[in-house]
């Protein structure tokens, strides 16, 4: 009994840093979404292009789509600006712009200055509907299916890489659908 | 040249305790007297060469030597030259540097303050500390050398000290932590040098105490001096904020006030040996586990240090070393040592046992509720938060547990109390400290809230039951000057820090329940009564610092209509790294703190102001001082270097 | 490469926590203020992480503080803020993790193994007691061995002083 007792602070300290171990390879500042598989938060905020047409979930409904939210003031956007015009404008998958908590004006000379990768932007001025979505961070990037549910959520910036990923999952989540 | 003859230094530095680590063990395995006298000098050795390593990086510092990456990152040349100083434990690199000269410091005490211990023990505790340094100089050497260099393009200023850590307490705090969390290597080397020699008795028990007592001081004055940093360098007027840095602190603290306690029973009366031996490895263990935390990126903290995984396997790699190591050869050494004596069910032994435990389960909650977070992570069981709710939670109701069970041990005899005893002494220390808590409180506050009276019946406990031994300790003499200083130093210094927990427990409740603010917007002109003080506020002024911008507000208290104080709260902008910092005003009171940080500046003139009324703020670090000085006194005590002198006698005549 | 990416994250955690951002919210009742600052310290920011959102300088601390404002003033319950909050933001932004399966050892756990050690503690003094007395019956010496029961009893004939005094010159022979 004695014998055993004596080998429990090394197995609990060996069973510990397996666990420290994985976390070194865990990012513990990246946050899964609490949306996940939940509709999109219903709203009605004016577009970027038509300021004086209102727009509401109902905008991010029949297929699977990317949502991007964005802004000038937010340096990494600028960088991951060159990777969305490939997925939009080359690629031509459909993204949806949230422009989050900026100025409409500044918004509209940026997509004119760098091109305009998306397919409709709606503005959040007071940043409303990115608190109902759980955005702590611009840039995030999120998979919206043709239902308008949140299937995945990445935050920062969108790179090749993260964009093969975000496609395989997209094609994933087409496929279901069809099947 | 110089920061290459730092890395010098340092890499001799290794080969010595290469040497240290391997050669005196080898020669108290066979018995070879001559090899083992090697320890001595070459403990020497590694605290020169680390101290010359120390000077260079401290003269790249001073000549503003951006060429050294690590100069580079952490100075400036306007950075005033004190703060050259502190930066040279200001990051990551420097800080291990730090650290290891301090090991290397308490391997040289420890070889100079041994003289009366036999041979081969001090050759096995020497050769132990060996080790854990040469781990730590390799990790410096392999991953994290603050002696690199940028060339060919060195630049031409440097990016200047993190303004958060420009302030006196950086110069004091990470020395003095470092000097406890690296002291309890010395307990652990005494364990682990006492399992592997398979001799465990309570004279291990009485070389250990001392280095324990001195290195459990520094760890409570260190915890104690982050904690008063925190509360003034940051602006918001905490003192604790259950950060994972500070959970990584206060666990070997936690352990190490369990192994002073438990060394004390293993000491008088050989029980609980090999227990405290567990002790002894964990209270260390704990402090590198710390070191990872902190260090490796697993867990987000304010702290932390820039992340890189490599460096994280790194440590990891050596604390299962270390660690996994010692805890292995105690599992398999400690399982055939056995206590001689017994005690009772009621008898200061199961008392301090007591101590023990609670303690241990405090450490194993904050334990847990720091990596929880991580475990839940990896398991994909998604990821929470687990910060003061939680801790207060538990570690409130498991501390006053614990302070109920430190005013009865106060008459707990040695092998078996009788109940009656307890009852005899205890019912009128108990009767007083209600009333006394009440009419105190009821005269600060004319109101009762119950964990301030909680806490006011808690310490009034201690105080009134240890006060009480203490009269019953003097009767028995024939005078009561006599029966002082008839009691031994270790009795005093035990003493002071029961009676810092008094003092501690008091400035937490007073200020955790009875703090009050006020966020206010004010123009210059604008005054505000709070706590029957006039604030006015006389406007912000631009101030020119050595290496920041300032605007510095004026604000007047009045007390009863007069003048009382005048106070300069900040907000600066550094310059270098282009960070704005608040630099709050603090008016410290015995019994009070009145505390001004400025928010941003509103229109015409105005600033959002927070003022704070902080009660008894000061007894938190006051009740740590004198936790501090008792761990120090007891230490010092002449009965320790008499008995080894007396014992070492014992063991010359056995061998003879 | 990776130190590098990693640095700008670095920095804005530095800068998350130097300035002392708040706003000076005015409330109906004192009540209602103090519910404001509790749940204010509760609550983690998700941007400033190991920040709670009233310590927090991030801007979406000040729409979680307003939020919070708004809610407390418009006569939510705790419960409905803190539930508004985790279902936008998740588990993550509660520094109080709920009492569910997963977080039982969390919340029991420590309770269980104080009073694991507590009755080991008990038991482990208890038997060696037995065991003393069992070989002390056998023996049958002087009191100094260990004093069992009886032995107890004999001393409590003695006043404290004379016990006091015995106890000391029993130190001495150790």
């Amino acid at each position: 009994m004695r014998k055993f007792w004596i080998f429990t602070p090394f197995v609990a300290f060996i069973a510990m840093s397996v666990f420290l171990f994985k976390g070194l390879f865990m990012d513990p500042s990246k946050l899964p979404s609490a949306l996940i598989d939940r509709p999109f938060p219903s709203f009605t905020l004016p577009s970027l292009y038509e300021p004086d047409r209102l727009m509401s979930e109902l905008d991010f409904k029949g297929e699977v789509a990317l949502l991007n939210v964005w802004a000038t003031w937010c340096p990494t956007c600028k960088d991951e600006h060159e990777q969305l015009n490939k997925i939009g404008l080359e690629e031509g998958i459909p993204i949806y712009g949230l422009n989050y908590k900026d100025d409409p004006q500044l918004a509209r000379a940026w997509l004119e200055r760098y091109k305009d990768p998306y397919t409709k932007v709606v503005v959040d001025q007071e940043g409303r509907l990115g608190l109902d979505l759980g955005v702590y961070g611009a840039p995030e990037t999120y998979i919206i299916d043709q239902h308008g549910i949140i299937r995945y959520r990445h935050v920062g910036e969108v790179t090749e890489q993260v964009w093969q990923e975000l496609k395989g999952l997209m094609e994933i989540i087409a496929a279901e659908e069809e099947a | 040249m110089i920061p290459e003859l730092g890395t010098f230094a340092t890499i001799l530095a290794l080969c010595l305790t290469l040497i240290l680590s391997t050669v005196p063990m080898i020669g108290a395995y066979t018995g070879n007297k001559l090899w083992v006298d090697y320890a001595r000098p070459l403990a020497k050795g590694v605290f020169f060469f680390l101290s010359v390593a120390m000077l260079l990086l401290a003269y790249s510092f001073q000549t503003d030597d951006f060429s050294v990456m690590y100069v580079a990152q952490s100075s400036n040349y306007n950075l005033p030259w004190y703060y050259k100083i502190s930066a040279i434990w200001g990051g990551h690199e420097g800080s291990l540097l730090l650290w290891v000269w301090i090991q290397a410091f308490w391997t040289l005490a420890v070889a100079v303050k041994s003289k009366d211990l036999p041979i081969e023990i001090v050759g096995r505790v020497l050769a132990v500390m060996g080790m854990i340094t040469a781990a730590f100089l390799m990790f410096i050497l392999f991953t994290s050398s603050p002696f690199e260099r940028i060339l060919p393009n060195p630049p031409a200023q440097g990016a200047d000290l993190n303004p958060l850590l420009q302030d006196f307490g950086l110069i004091v705090h990470p020395p003095a932590l470092y000097m406890g969390y690296v002291g309890l290597s010395v307990a652990f080397s005494f364990a682990i040098a006492a399992l592997l020699s398979g001799r465990l008795d309570a004279a291990w028990a009485r070389w250990s105490r001392p280095w324990t007592s001195v290195a459990w001081a520094f760890l409570t004055l260190g915890i104690a001096l982050g904690s008063w940093w925190a509360y003034y360098e940051l602006g918001w007027g905490g003192w604790w904020f259950w950060d994972p840095v500070e959970n990584a602190s206060l666990m070997p603290w936690l352990v190490a006030t369990a192994l002073l306690h438990s060394l004390a029973v293993t000491e008088k009366r050989g029980v609980f040996k090999s227990w405290t031996v567990l002790l002894a490895i964990s209270a260390f263990c704990l402090s590198l586990l710390g070191t990872f935390l902190v260090r490796s990126g697993v867990l987000t903290s304010v702290h932390a240090f820039a992340t890189d995984p490599e460096r994280g396997v790194f440590i990891l790699g050596m604390l299962v070393f270390v660690i996994g190591g010692s805890l292995l050869l105690y599992a398999i050494r400690a399982g055939s040592v056995k206590s001689e004596s017994t005690f009772a069910v009621s008898s200061r032994e199961s008392m301090i046992l007591v101590n023990n435990i609670i303690f241990t389960v405090a450490c194993a909650m904050v334990l847990i509720g720091t990596i929880y977070p991580l475990v839940m992570d990896s398991l994909d069981l998604g990821k929470i938060s687990v910060g003061p709710p939680y801790f207060n939670a538990l570690f409130v109701p498991m501390m006053s547990l614990m302070v109920i069970f430190l005013g009865i041990s106060a008459f707990s005899r040695w092998k078996e109390t009788p109940l009656q005893l307890y009852l005899s002494k205890l019912w009128l220390p108990a009767i007083l400290s209600v009333v006394a808590a009440v009419i105190t409180h009821w005269i600060y506050s004319q109101s009762i809230e119950p964990w301030v009276l909680l806490a006011l019946v808690l310490s009034y406990w201690i105080v009134f039951t240890w006060g009480r031994e203490f009269i019953s300790r003097l009767r028995h003499r024939d005078n009561v000057i006599k029966g002082m200083t008839r009691q031994s130093r270790s009795y005093y210094g035990m003493m002071l820090a029961h009676l810092g927990v008094a003092i501690m427990i008091v400035g937490v409740a007073m200020v955790t329940i009875f703090v009050e603010h006020r966020d206010a917007r004010m123009a210059p002109g604008d005054q505000i009564e709070f706590r029957g003080y006039t604030f006015i506020f006389d406007g912000a002024r631009e101030v020119q610092g050595p290496n920041y911008i300032s605007d510095m507000a004026r604000v007047r208290v009045f007390r009863d209509g007069e003048l009382y104080r005048e106070m300069f709260p900040e907000k600066r902008l550094y310059t270098a790294r282009g960070t704005v910092m608040t630099q709050v005003a603090l008016q410290p009171g015995f019994t009070r703190d009145l505390y001004i940080a400025m928010g941003e500046e509103l229109e015409n003139g105005a600033w959002a102001m927070r003022l704070q009324f902080k009660p008894f703020v000061r007894w938190i670090w006051l009740g740590a001082l004198f936790m501090t000085a008792g761990g120090l006194l007891a230490a010092s005590d002449p009965r320790y270097r008499k008995q080894v002198k007396r014992e070492a006698a014992q063991r010359q005549q056995v061998t003879e | 490469m990776k130190i590098l990416k990693s640095l700008p994250f670095v920095l804005l955690l530095w800068s998350c926590m130097t300035l002392a951002s708040f706003e000076t919210y005015e409330f109906s009742t004192t009540q209602n203020e103090m519910r404001y600052f509790k749940l204010s310290k509760e609550l983690r920011c998700p941007t400033c992480q190991n920040q709670n959102i009233s310590d927090s300088d991030a801007p979406l601390a000040a729409d979680l503080r307003r939020e919070l404002h708004r809610m407390i003033e418009a006569g939510y319950k705790d419960e409905g803020i803190i539930d508004f909050m985790v279902s936008r933001y998740g588990d993550f932004v509660h520094y109080k993790p709920r009492i569910a399966p997963e977080t039982y050892i969390l919340w029991f756990g420590p309770f269980v193994l104080l009073l694991g050690g507590l009755s080991v503690v008990f038991f482990v003094s208890r038997n060696r007691r037995l065991r003393a007395r069992k070989a002390q019956e056998a023996v049958r010496e002087t009191v100094d061995v260990a004093p069992s029961v009886e032995a107890a009893d004999l001393s409590g004939g003695l006043s404290e002083q004379e016990r006091e005094r015995l106890e000391r010159l029993l130190q001495q022979d150790k």
